[in-house]
């Protein structure tokens, strides 16, 4: 199993998702902005949280044009797996990789705490861990987590079973309280809450551990 | 460009007094050039000399066997074991941030963070200490959420953890806000970074952001006192660039892994005059500087803007030359400026050149060495009154009075804006007592904390200052850890005058004699001083930042009582209620002494507690709000409630010093009790946490409510 974590130069929890890969049994590439192409053997990308590229414009926004964008554009719609964590979600929605926005939290301030998530739907392998309707503690970390997508897009979304988690009290504002969403094919998960903090037991919650070990469950060679 | 001829009002614009100026004549035997007069004002103003503290500070201890490196360079460097260092310092950014609260306070923080990262260390934890006017001021819900905002903005960014702080309000605070910010990093104890330059004709290397008109004369506004002009200080503040902040770390600390690195210093106050003098001095080296070689981010520039100029995320390095092409390459990889501007020279000289003009010519070890030192003249604060009767007022009166201040309710609102567990290493995140985080790959933790209390250093600065220190300590005996060092960041009014100087000296030996009865030393600090607006001061407020080291996370105290736990109190119980906080937030009185600091007790208490950590399930040190805050605190924090014995407002409120709140189950309370005793350590049964109240004597009330309201009035007060 190799993982590939996309590093942007303002990327500041690349090494948290690596360790949370390998403590799951990864094997993790830390790939840089500028190359053109991922390893070639790579399971999953991962795209970690931070600020991709100081997020003075909109977040993510430069970072989706990035090079290694590309690839992982490329990888996505050959059917790989892909992970965007907090500012990773942003970059995927501005990569079009996965639909809706991200705006400015409906309070306007930044946010670290750690929050309820309600599984929507264990029927990927991301959240083959958990079971549908579980509620687990998972922290946010954002100044610009407010889902935003348009009727028809969200309707799709729920027709689909591809809203992954909510939020049991809403932090931010989000459209339908949606914390993270999956792609067509299932393969694709952007989420704002960060897994890879609740991932050890000295994080004082160890609930986001699951995904990843689902991820291994799924990505192992049989 | 015509540069101004040098006047008499030049000269005091510049902050330099007459007999500062003759000095100046004194030693280069000619008129300065107006560059010259910038760099002379630079590096002499008081933020950048610290010619009015130097004296005391001197008298610290600042040594151990701990320390590998005291103050004197960007951060003090302690041993951690393994061939692991901590480095760490705190550092204020107090007249920017009134002036300017989000770009003050952020640049404060960005500051910081350099100074930890250009001794090669990568930062692993951040704090921050605040203190506002009060909440009804004008001023002051702008500057919270401003400074707050900047604070979270610039670390949340850069990526490090902020894992505790302090907030609080006083008037004193009204028309100065002190903001106070500490980093720490993790660095290879042998692998530690210099700003001593070494090597005749070395490149002198500018690395990072480049330069603008942003800051000049910044450090020159932090050494005067504020008046109604205030608003024209705005273009003195800078403006922080966190990503670029966060390149420059990687690219540093990439740098360093190659060898390329002879010497290195971050560009802060007075940028690129105060960084090239100090590694020049430090070296015995002088300095060329060919200043068409900086990078500009405008045009026309002149070698005093350049000189002058406090643009953030800089820095200068003297560069091993067979090295140049492998540090160029990092450096282009973060797409960050890479500029050689000049070399170290033989002779000793700091050579400004402009075009074909020298812009500059002084005595660079003449220049560094020969700031003033002044002496100043210092009154000791009188003996505080006695404090007259104080009325009884029911407990939970009392209690409700104190959590629904915005100095004693929760914090979540600030907190809450700052990332507190990037770098996935928080162990504990703010909220009560010292935060803690892995050293990364290894089983070892470090326990932060930052206190002080000024109202107790206003009312007897020795005691006060030693109380600081003990609070500090206390807070890091209190989660378990083994204290290490300290950093203080000195926040006073105006030097010159007496009164102000004797509350400075009084609490330097204060911090003195509790450092070394508790086997922290300084390593680290920083002085603000004229902190005064039209003649009014703060209070003063000696910050101390501590560091402890846990060995493993079985050492770890934790704060979670459960159903049936005793709650002890171990330390002596006199009822102090002098400067208390129920006093000020019930009785609106500051009256009364500061407790007295017994350094035997709290080193014998502290120790006590790590000695007996198997016996302990819940920790905290008791401080302002005494027994009754401290037992809210506890029992709020695990959703339980708790009965305390005593009605009686000295018992309860009073804030005694050497104390901690344990909470055990029975039969380690009774092996506390013998332990305590064949230690000679005081120790009290004080009551027991459990149901869903909190008792306080006979009166009570539901822990829901009172939770309620210590969570909501912060937020209410200043949102």
């Amino acid at each position: 199993m190799h993982a590939a974590i996309i590093v942007f130069p303002g990327s500041n929890c690349d090494r948290d998702l690596a360790v949370a890969f390998e403590s799951a049994g990864f094997r993790v590439s830390m790939v840089w902005h500028k190359d053109t192409g991922l390893p070639e053997d790579v399971d999953i990308v991962g795209v970690p949280g931070g600020f991709s590229f100081g997020d003075y414009l909109r977040c993510g926004a430069i970072a989706a044009q990035s090079p290694i964008c590309r690839a992982v554009i490329a990888h996505a719609s050959r059917g790989g797996y892909v992970l965007g964590v907090c500012n990773g979600f942003q970059v995927l929605t501005e990569t079009g990789i996965l639909p809706g926005a991200l705006l400015r939290n409906a309070r306007l301030k930044y946010i670290c705490k750690t929050v309820g998530l309600r599984v929507e739907t264990p029927d990927s392998a991301f959240t083959a861990g958990y079971g549908r309707g579980e509620v687990i503690d998972i922290p946010i970390a954002h100044h610009d987590g407010n889902y935003f997508a348009d009727a028809d897009t969200l309707a799709q979304l729920r027709a689909e079973d591809r809203i992954a988690f909510t939020y049991t009290d809403n932090p931010n504002g989000s459209t339908g309280d949606i914390a993270g969403i999956l792609s067509a094919n299932r393969r694709v998960l952007g989420m704002m809450p960060h897994p890879e903090r609740a991932a050890d037991a000295a994080h004082g919650g160890t609930e986001g551990a699951a995904l990843f070990r689902a991820l291994a469950g799924v990505l192992t060679p049989a | 460009m015509q540069e101004p001829a040098i006047t008499p009002e030049l000269i005091a614009s510049h902050g330099l007094k007459p007999d500062e100026y003759q000095r100046i004549l004194d030693i280069i035997g000619r008129e300065p050039s107006f560059t010259e007069l910038g760099i002379f004002s630079a590096m002499w103003n008081e933020h950048c000399s610290y010619k009015s503290s130097k004296k005391w500070l001197r008298t610290l201890p600042t040594t151990g066997p701990q320390v590998i490196c005291g103050p004197g360079e960007n951060a003090g460097v302690v041993d951690i074991g393994d061939n692991q260092a901590v480095v760490f310092k705190m550092e204020s950014h107090n007249h920017p941030s009134y002036i300017e609260p989000y770009q003050g306070a952020a640049t404060g923080v960005g500051g910081i963070l350099r100074d930890v990262f250009t001794m090669g260390a990568r930062p692993v934890a951040a704090m921050n200490s605040l203190s506002f006017g009060e909440i009804s001021h004008p001023k002051t819900r702008q500057l919270v959420h401003g400074v707050v905002e900047g604070i979270g903005g610039y670390g949340n960014c850069f990526g490090v953890p902020t894992v505790g702080g302090e907030v609080r309000f006083d008037p004193a605070y009204n028309r100065n806000c002190l903001v106070n910010a500490f980093a720490a990093g993790l660095a290879d104890a042998d692998r530690i970074f210099y700003s001593a330059a070494s090597g005749v004709g070395m490149p002198v290397v500018y690395l990072g952001a480049k330069t603008g008109r942003d800051g000049v004369g910044g450090a020159t506004m932090a050494s005067a006192e504020f008046d109604d002009s205030i608003e024209e200080k705005r273009p003195t503040v800078q403006v922080g660039d966190p990503f670029t902040e966060k390149r420059l770390m990687e690219a540093t600390l990439e740098l360093m892994a190659t060898g390329a690195v002879i010497s290195i210093q971050d560009m802060g106050a007075a940028g690129l005059t105060c960084s090239a003098v100090e590694m020049g001095d430090k070296g015995g080296l002088g300095i060329r500087l060919q200043l068409d070689d900086v990078p500009q981010r405008e045009a026309g520039m002149s070698a005093y803007e350049m000189m002058l100029s406090e643009s953030q995320e800089r820095m200068l390095m003297v560069l091993r030359p067979e090295k140049e092409a492998e540090a160029r390459a990092v450096f282009y990889k973060w797409d960050l400026d890479f500029a050689i501007v000049g070399e170290t020279i033989a002779e000793d000289r700091f050579l400004i050149l402009h075009g074909n003009d020298v812009k500059a010519d002084l005595p660079l070890a003449t220049l560094a060495g020969s700031a003033p030192e002044y002496d100043r003249p210092w009154r000791a604060t009188a003996p505080a009154e006695p404090l007259g009767d104080v009325p009884q007022v029911d407990p939970v009166d009392g209690l409700r009075a104190l959590i629904s201040s915005p100095n004693y309710a929760a914090k979540q609102w600030v907190y809450e804006q700052y990332d507190t567990m990037v770098m996935a290493d928080t162990v504990r995140a703010p909220g009560l007592g010292a935060g803690l985080i892995r050293v990364h790959g290894s089983d070892k933790l470090l326990a932060f904390t930052s206190d002080v209390t000024p109202r107790y250093v206003r009312a007897n600065p020795e005691e006060g200052g030693k109380q600081a220190v003990a609070e500090a300590f206390r807070n890091l005996c209190a989660v378990g850890a083994r204290p290490l060092a300290a950093t203080d960041n000195l926040n006073f009014g105006n030097p010159e005058k007496p009164e102000i100087m004797g509350q400075f000296v009084g609490a330097i030996k204060g911090i003195g004699a509790a450092c070394a009865a508790l086997d922290m030393p300084i390593v680290s600090g920083n002085v603000s001083l004229y902190n005064e607006t039209d003649g009014a001061a703060i209070l003063p407020t000696p910050t101390i930042g501590a560091v402890g080291l846990l060995d493993h996370a079985g050492q770890i105290i934790g704060t979670q009582v459960r159903e049936g736990h005793e709650a002890l109190v171990i330390g002596e119980t006199r009822g102090h209620l002098g400067q208390s906080a129920l006093l000020a937030e019930v009785f609106n009185r500051a009256e009364g002494d500061a407790p007295p600091v017994d350094l035997d007790a709290e080193r014998r208490n502290g120790d006590f507690i790590r000695a007996n950590r198997d016996l302990i399930r819940a920790c905290t040190d008791l401080s302002d709000g005494g027994l009754a805050l401290a037992a809210f605190e506890l029992a709020e924090g695990s959703g339980i409630g708790v009965h305390l014995g005593a009605g009686d407002i000295e018992t309860l409120f009073g804030e005694d010093q050497a104390r901690y709140l344990v909470a055990c189950n029975f039969d380690q309370a009774e092996a506390l009790m013998s332990a305590a005793a064949r230690a000679g350590v005081v120790i009290a049964s004080v009551g027991r946490f459990g149901g869903d109240t909190v008792r306080l004597g006979q009166s009570e009330a539901p822990l829901g409510e009172l939770s309620a309201l210590y969570r909501a009035s912060f937020a209410a007060a200043i949102a």
